[in-house]
């Protein structure tokens, strides 16, 4: 369980919304919509899904347990493929020549040239197992509060776009700006005042022009 | 709301204030900063410090890195309008220790090192390290957001104009003492 790793990242969210009750079975369901799809033997290049953060490779959300005390854990597990350029290259150079010989052709259209390419890349993609990377995440329900436990541009951008795809939920990041708009109990006059700041001079004095 | 990736970028320079601030606080006035967790034993920085400076159309980036590394060259990039983007800081409370870093624009943490979980002998265990690991790391989140909230709330109050941006100037011109 990456949580209970010894060095974590961990990145602050808001969570916008209520769900429909009893939101554990809410949640389970959205849980089992957008579980991870193994792509290994599959042309697919990359598939992203939740999964349990204790069995990440094998999960089951019907029967698993993601409630510990008052706070859900689970996990986003993101798999990739990747095949050097050199070798979809090769590939396609041995295909593109079997081809021409085959059709007795000199050269190819576009078409059969993306084809081609279609059929390589798809090929060289199922011979390729995926690469996983799991990323748990905790998630305070009644405080409205979840963290995930990754700082990757990419990984927050998944997140973000899955959990709003599976619990019709928005994430907000919690950045200097949403922090302190949302977060830090600012009166409407404080939070305008946040809106219309610009950068301190700390040395000059006052605010940069 | 505006727009978030804008607000993201447009207001960058409030984490970076937050953390020069915080810098600022940990050095000449502590005790305010157990508002944040009143079980704080100490809020100290830690081996690592990154500062920019975007002023007069430089592009500079100064990083102090090291245990016991001092912390001179960070000053005078202060003293040159630098601002911190980064920090890595060590907080204590009763015989705990959480050491992590923080990133300025982003407010996230990242070499997040809690205080250590009670060995898993089995199956059964998971679900009290869990719960544990989850409350050591709320302490340090509840943390920083209750510096944050501290910092935002002076930073739109009347006295950021008048005093603290010049006690801030005083301190890192030196004229206040306190920078080692």
């Amino acid at each position: 369980m990456q949580l209970l790793s010894s060095t974590l990242s961990l990145t602050r969210y808001r969570v916008e919304g209520k769900l429909a009750e009893p939101v554990m079975d809410t949640v389970r369901e959205g849980l089992k919509n957008q579980v991870i799809r193994d792509i290994d033997n599959d042309p697919a290049a990359k598939s992203i899904g939740w999964t349990e953060s204790g069995r990440p490779f094998a999960p089951d959300f019907e029967k698993a347990q993601f409630m510990f005390g008052t706070y859900m854990v689970f996990s986003l597990r993101i798999d990739k493929k990747s095949v050097p350029a050199k070798i979809v290259n090769k590939h396609l150079s041995m295909a593109v020549a079997r081809r021409l010989a085959e059709t007795e052709q000199k050269q190819l259209s576009k078409t059969e040239k993306r084809q081609i390419k279609d059929e390589v890349t798809n090929r060289l993609y199922t011979r390729v197992p995926a690469s996983p990377n799991v990323y748990d995440l905790v998630w305070d329900y009644e405080a409205g509060a979840l963290w995930f436990f990754s700082n990757l541009k990419e990984a927050n951008e998944e997140i973000e776009t899955l959990f709003a795809k599976s619990f019709r939920l928005s994430l907000i990041r919690m950045f200097p700006y949403t922090e302190a708009d949302l977060a830090c109990g600012l009166s409407d006059k404080q939070r305008d005042a946040v809106k219309q700041a610009g950068p301190a001079a700390f040395i000059t004095g006052g605010a940069h022009a | 709301m505006l727009d978030i990736s804008v607000a993201y970028n447009r207001y960058k320079f409030l984490g970076h204030e937050f953390l020069t601030w915080l810098w600022y606080m940990i050095d000449t006035n502590p005790g305010e900063l157990k508002k944040a967790d009143s079980e704080m034993e100490s809020l100290t920085i830690g081996n690592r410090i990154v500062l920019e400076n975007h002023r007069h159309n430089r592009d500079e980036t100064i990083t102090i890195r090291g245990d016991g590394a001092g912390l001179e060259e960070g000053v005078i990039a202060l003293t040159k309008g630098a601002k911190v983007t980064e920090m890595h800081l060590i907080f204590r409370s009763a015989d705990l220790e959480w050491r992590f870093s923080i990133k300025g624009e982003s407010l996230s943490l990242s070499s997040l090192k809690t205080p250590q979980t009670a060995k898993l002998e089995s199956g059964e265990d998971v679900e009290g390290a869990v719960l544990e690991k989850i409350y050591l790391t709320e302490r340090v989140a509840n943390l920083v957001h209750n510096l944050y909230a501290q910092f935002i709330n002076e930073r739109v109050s009347s006295d950021w104009e008048k005093k603290t941006i010049y006690r801030i100037g005083s301190w890192v011109r030196g004229e206040s003492g306190g920078i080692d």
